[in-house]
């Protein structure tokens, strides 16, 4: 069985998000960027299967700008086989992505195909369930669990009510919860090794798929700032506050 | 124009936060008509068409419905999908499972998880977990919405009277099986609504230490929160997260007990009216978002609250 991992270069999720003077969008220059976090729990889980002996290979593919070799190479370094780099430098909609990845599953052919469930700078929520639609192929969003059962999965999925539990046919689709593993750390000679391997680079533009946005970002703005509050001194004060001067018990 | 509702249910009843994406819909257009897909949901789909805002129900009925499987969904609405401008769901875990699956057939960019309608085409969404608000204008002729459902009101359970016209199911989808759901079951608020929240976090060491946060919140009549780190440590059930990636809420009144609050947590509950923090870390950064902070040992300030509390109904009785 072949696992492809899709990856994305985000913002690092410890950095303070600065809005940009001219309303455009947020500062990236000089920003700590690092793997999408449910996307590490990706690698881990094909990585995992790997080493139980469930799957033979675990390529990771990432879209964007040169620099997303650096996610490919840290997927690389915590086991991934190999990467494939498709870049591009303009903005990719989840659509266009979607798109992209499905180019690269008809070529790769994987038995299964794991992302994280949501990108931490769009918060869109969409890459899994648009490829599993434009491939017509199972879905499993949200997977806290997996289990494979002859050339089956058994995914728990996190649903706002509790806890689902489906079963997919592969091929399918995991987009993978935060809960899902523990992702590892790289290891130093892991680290060195994951150099050699190789990363496959293609062009966007290469693969016949329209991505031109479909969605205009007309400005980005600061959130509306909270009034500063006020410390309370103790446990009495702080029900008074809120009887009387909040008024909400 | 007229903009196409998905209606959220458990074939029972309406999920609550379908009047939520009812009143989104009819600031888009004014022609809303709202679709029920599911199994023996003949009374829902009355419920629906008894909603303020909606002109029509389309009912959609079949065994496979039975458990809301988007790969059995999708087609139905894409069927559907000439007749309407806008496909609008609540972007909670049934709405952001199933839009994009809607979206890729119809080869439309969606967008998620609005905040508010600035113009049909025009929109307000976070990003970054609510660190920024993107302003976006969808250039796409047919246009996939989710909404969040806290950033609009509820509208009126009844008034309306819709006519019910069915439609025809799709083929099932062979590869996805249902196997089970497990609900926790609550008498309490429903987090999502819930009009005072109690949320705890790592700073409660333990699950069973989550009982003063129960306590608490009986005391409230309120629901209960978690932060992903209390989640991760297994002190809670993952349903009660609060965070980008959990669950929003914007209660009257947030009281984050034990909480250090990462910004991706201030994402699922900064614009709660009025936030309490407890936390003995007087640098932690929820202090920044709360109204009220106490900087305290919470296995000696909560209690004393339940007692305060206590107090306070004593002479108002």
């Amino acid at each position: 069985m072949k696992i492809l991992v899709a990856v994305k270069r985000v913002i690092d999720y410890n950095v303070q998000i600065r809005v940009k003077e001219d309303n455009t969008g947020v500062v990236t220059d000089n920003v700590k960027m690092s793997t999408n976090p449910p996307d590490d729990n990706a690698i881990e889980e094909a990585v995992k299967i790997k080493e139980a002996g469930k799957a033979t290979e675990v390529v990771a593919v990432s879209i964007g700008e040169e620099k997303a070799q650096e996610t490919v190479r840290k997927a690389l370094a915590v086991g991934a086989d190999r990467g494939i780099l498709v870049k591009t430098d303009s903005v990719v909609e989840p659509l266009s992505v979607s798109k992209l990845l499905q180019k690269i599953v008809e070529k790769e052919k994987p038995d299964l195909v794991f992302m994280g469930k949501q990108a931490i700078d769009d918060d869109c929520n969409q890459t899994g369930q648009m490829l599993s639609a434009l491939l017509n192929w199972p879905q499993a969003t949200f997977a806290s669990k997996i289990e494979i059962k002859d050339g089956k999965l058994e995914v728990t999925r996190e649903i706002d009510e509790g806890l689902e539990t489906i079963e997919i046919n592969v091929p399918a689709i995991v987009t993978c919860d935060l809960r899902l593993n523990e992702p590892r750390y790289a290891s130093l000679p892991n680290i060195m090794k994951a150099k050699k391997k190789p990363i496959e680079q293609l062009n966007a533009s290469d693969l016949g798929v329209d991505i031109s946005p479909r969605i205009e970002q007309i400005k980005v703005e600061e959130p509306p700032k909270r009034k500063a509050g006020i410390k309370v001194a103790s446990v009495s004060e702080l029900v008074q506050k809120l009887k009387n001067e909040a008024k909400v018990i | 124009m007229s903009v196409l509702l998905i209606a959220e249910h458990n074939n029972k009843e309406l999920k609550p936060f379908t009047l939520n994406a009812a009143t989104a819909a009819s600031q888009i257009d004014n022609d809303v008509h709202a679709v029920i897909i599911g199994h023996e949901c003949e009374d829902t789909a009355k419920a629906l068409s008894k909603l303020e805002f909606v002109k029509k129900v389309i009912q959609v009925e079949a065994a496979h419905y039975e458990n809301f499987v988007a790969e059995n969904f999708a087609p139905v609405i894409v069927k559907l999908a000439d007749n309407y401008s806008h496909i609008i769901s609540s972007a909670n875990t049934f709405g952001k499972n199933l839009m994009p699956r809607i979206a890729a057939a119809l080869d439309t960019s969606q967008i998620s998880d609005i905040t508010k309608v600035i113009a049909p085409d025009t929109f307000l969404r976070p990003i970054y977990a609510g660190n920024a608000f993107a302003t976006v204008k969808s250039k796409d002729v047919k246009k996939c919405i989710t909404i969040r459902p806290t950033s609009f009101d509820p509208c009126e359970s009844s008034g309306g009277s819709a006519s019910i016209e069915k439609a025809e199911a799709s083929e099932e989808f062979s590869k996805t099986k249902f196997i089970k759901r497990e609900e926790v079951k609550s008498d309490r608020p429903e987090l999502g609504t819930a009009r005072v929240v109690v949320s705890g976090g790592r700073g409660m060491q333990s699950g069973d230490n989550f009982k003063l946060i129960t306590s608490l919140a009986d005391k409230l009549n309120a629901a209960i929160g978690a932060s992903r780190a209390a989640v991760d440590a297994g002190y809670i059930s993952n349903d009660h997260q609060v965070g980008q990636t959990g669950k929003v809420v914007v209660p009257d009144l947030y009281i984050a007990v034990g909480i250090s609050g990462a910004i991706q947590h201030l994402a699922g509950m900064k614009e709660s009216k009025v936030i309490v923090a407890i936390n003995k870390d007087g640098e932690a950064p929820i202090f920044s978002v709360a109204d009220y902070g106490l900087e305290a040992d919470l296995f000696e300030a909560v209690p004393q609250f339940l007692e305060e509390l206590n107090k306070l109904n004593t002479i108002q009785k």
